[in-house]
């Protein structure tokens, strides 16, 4: 049995390797990009977070924004194992696996992304357990540790089950990830409240110390994570030999459509409750929306961001659109973006300034942050594409136990393959 | 929306995989794979070059010690003596660092004469004197507000205000600093416990346990927090080398600092820095156990209020004005 896994380890790595001349390609200009985020993340080890554009007033910047929007995309997991698991359909049941491998991808970023920001990342073992101290259940942000992690390890462990079975080509016993798949729903919806809760729990913040914070989250979350599959599953089905069904992707489509509009409309009612009623506590909505007292940066990002979902809205409702997956795609892409700004920058900025004692210091990213970011997305995006190709052919069938008859000798390339066409002479 | 004629490998992609599977290690194979671990090697080590100009010393006593809390008196003598050594060696002064701990049966608070002050600002420089906060960025504890008459919303205040001679007219100056709260909302945001209160009511933080991730500051309805985004630089002349540990010796970078009531002074019996150097007396602080300190005679007889009182603090500093 352990000599089956050994193998089994042994075949991913080699596999890992093996692909076509635009598999090299794809994953040579991520792993530049990552490492270019890395140069840069190097910098700031050496300067300190002096490099950012952060500052005592706007404490937090684009890494906690990334951080904040990508832990929806991990969350947005599950709107894909709700269906396949608990109502059984068929459809996303071939493509759970590839959703819960996006929500590893997304809490590997997280991490980093919590990890970059930190102003001492030699210290990040006080976090752990009886050597460190933690301050749980106080902290909202020992919470978010702990869900965080928790996600990770329960996805590692089902996508882990359930493609070793496949590869073993035995049934899976529902013993071994049923109760996991329900915990992991549950505990989906959770990290994506907590790190709400994160926010939410700050009575210093009134821009974020707003109960519409959690529901707003999980609107956009559920929006952005199926919108990104949608297009994420076709190009897989385009550069593999993986079958999707349209369905599965209509399905999704659905998920997209109903979760943008409540996102929407939960927009209008945060924007009425600020504007209707003005106070003192709105005033971070208006510097976001309108500019403060002549400080208007973040004013055209949003608007930006709203218009661009209600174009996302438009193309996903009517059903001359909705029907071409090609305008399909483009809404995904839009509504993505429009989340991204606005549960990002529009949603982390705003909720510093003005400051507690009424400054208004403006935020802008600096290049060496800038430039971790995308290391960072293209490390995600590294990790995804890389499972993606060691999944698939296991889904497939064709990496398993049998597809090998020669006894696996380390340092031996051994064919995993067991490919239906004629070997060649 | 077909996808069938992606169901099966084309027959040239499978049988290049099959040449990739199948080849024998050949001396072909053998420098592919070199030329791959020399790419390798080398983009991450230009990736990381910067990594060369590291300045910052983390010695592994510092990288391993463990929370204030758990610490015996012998290995916090040692941790204090590698301390002085730090502060000698990066900043060329002689300092004493000890680690003052609360007296016993001692409460502190702090009224704030908002009818007297004038906005002069003395406060601000004495307690970065006292206090050994960074000179280059300048960091601050005490952010003195000028606020309008008729007026209370901080959002009309002028942070920045410059004029000849104060206090101009019309105007009030109101400053804000770390207000020690006993319902202090950034020890329950921190996930380590690297800040918390003191049992004489002082918020404090392990600078050697924080790990920079400022939720304490985001938490704050006072903005009281500051983070040392460098390294903090001080001139030798600028150095007060009497610190304590949880006070004001010189922080790390990477760490977040706030006003802890001079405590290296207060622990000791002598005012706070701020309040020491106040021309106008609007400052009193004291013992709100000792039913004869001033600070007793104020909140019993002058008017007396709290700032942002809706937030549920609990602040341990007090504004007050004359009857």
């Amino acid at each position: 049995m352990v000599r089956d896994y050994a193998t089994f380890l042994w075949r991913l790595y080699r596999y890992s390797f093996l692909g076509s001349m635009k598999y090299y390609v794809w994953m040579s200009v991520l792993t530049i990009l990552s490492l270019v985020g890395l140069y840069a993340y190097a910098e700031q080890a050496v300067s300190g977070l002096a490099i950012t554009g952060m500052t005592d007033q706007v404490s937090w910047g684009v890494y906690i924004a990334n951080f904040t929007f990508i832990v929806g995309l991990a969350a947005a997991a599950v709107m894909l194992v709700i269906p396949a698991y608990i109502y059984n359909n068929k459809h996303l049941h071939d493509v759970v696996i590839l959703g819960e491998l996006l929500a590893i991808a997304a809490i590997v970023m997280c991490l980093l992304f919590v990890n970059v920001d930190l102003g001492r990342p030699d210290r990040f073992w006080h976090l752990s357990p009886v050597i460190g101290v933690f301050n749980f259940p106080v902290s909202m942000l020992s919470w978010d540790v702990v869900v965080l992690i928790g996600y990770l390890v329960l996805n590692i462990h089902i996508c882990g089950y359930l493609l070793y079975m496949r590869y073993l080509k035995r049934k899976p016993s529902p013993l071994f990830y049923m109760p996991f798949v329900f915990i992991a729903i549950f505990w989906a919806i959770s990290i994506h409240t907590v790190t709400a809760f994160l926010y939410v729990g700050l009575v210093g913040r009134p821009f974020w110390n707003a109960a519409i914070v959690a529901p707003r989250f999980i609107g956009s979350a559920f929006t952005a994570g199926p919108g990104l599959m949608i297009v994420a599953f076709q190009i897989i089905r385009r550069y593999s030999n993986y079958k999707i069904d349209d369905e599965a992707l209509h399905i999704l489509r659905q998920i997209v459509t109903i979760s943008l509009f409540v996102n929407l409309f939960l927009l209008g009612c945060e924007a009425f409750k600020e504007f209707y009623a003005e106070s003192v506590h709105s005033r971070s909505a208006r510097y976001l929306f309108f500019g403060l007292d002549g400080y208007t940066q973040l004013r055209p990002w949003i608007w930006f961001a709203i218009t661009i979902e209600i174009i996302a809205g438009v193309l996903l409702i009517v059903p001359a659109f909705a029907k071409k997956m090609s305008y399909v795609n483009v809404a995904c892409v839009l509504a993505f973006i429009g989340i991204w700004i606005e549960k990002g920058m529009g949603m982390i900025v705003p909720g510093f300034l003005p400051t507690p004692l009424g400054e208004i210091v403006e935020y802008f990213p600096t290049v060496p942050e800038t430039l971790v970011c995308i290391g960072v997305w293209s490390f995600g995006l590294l990790m995804y594409s890389w499972m993606i190709h060691l999944a698939i052919p296991i889904l497939n069938g064709e990496l398993s136990i049998r597809s090998s008859l020669s006894e696996i000798k380390p340092g031996l390339p051994e064919a995993p393959v067991d490919w239906k066409q004629p070997r060649p002479a | 929306m077909s996808n069938s004629k992606k169901d099966l490998p084309s027959q040239s992609e499978s049988r290049s995989l099959n040449e990739i599977t199948y080849s024998p290690l050949t001396r072909r194979s053998f420098l592919k794979f070199g030329a791959a671990a020399a790419t390798a090697y080398t983009g991450v080590s230009l990736a990381l070059s910067p990594l060369k100009k590291f300045q910052e010393h983390i010695s592994l006593d510092e990288f391993l010690q463990q929370h204030y809390e758990r610490l015996t008196p012998e290995k916090m003598q040692k941790i204090l003596a590698r301390i002085e050594k730090e502060i000698a060696r990066d900043y060329g002064v002689t300092p004493r660092v000890s680690d003052v701990k609360p007296m016993p049966g001692v409460e502190y608070a702090y009224a704030l004469n908002i009818g007297k002050c004038i906005g002069c600002r003395r406060c601000v420089y004495a307690c970065m004197k006292e206090n050994n906060t960074s000179r280059d960025p300048q960091i601050q504890y005490i952010r003195v507000l000028q606020l309008p008459k008729g007026s209370q919303d901080v959002d009309k205040a002028e942070n920045y205000y410059q004029p000849a001679t104060v206090p101009e007219k019309d105007r009030y100056y109101m400053p804000v600093q770390c207000h020690q709260c006993k319902n202090a909302p950034c020890t329950k945001a921190c996930p380590i416990r690297a800040t918390w209160k003191e049992p004489d009511g002082i918020v404090v933080v392990d600078y050697n346990w924080c790990i920079g991730c400022r939720y304490c500051m985001a938490a704050c309805p006072y903005w009281a927090r500051r983070f040392n985004f460098s390294k903090p630089m001080l001139s030798k002349e600028d150095i007060n080398t009497q610190m304590a540990y949880l006070g004001n010796r010189i922080r790390p970078r990477g760490v977040v600092e706030k006003c802890t009531f001079c405590l290296r002074r207060v622990r000791q019996g002598i005012q706070p820095a701020c309040v020491e150097v106040c021309p106008t007396g609007s400052r009193v602080f004291g013992n709100l156990r000792d039913p004869n300190s001033p600070i007793n005679y104020i909140l019993n007889n002058k008017r007396v209020y709290i700032f942002k009182e809706e937030a549920g603090t609990i602040p341990r500093f007090y504004y007050c004005f004359d009857v």
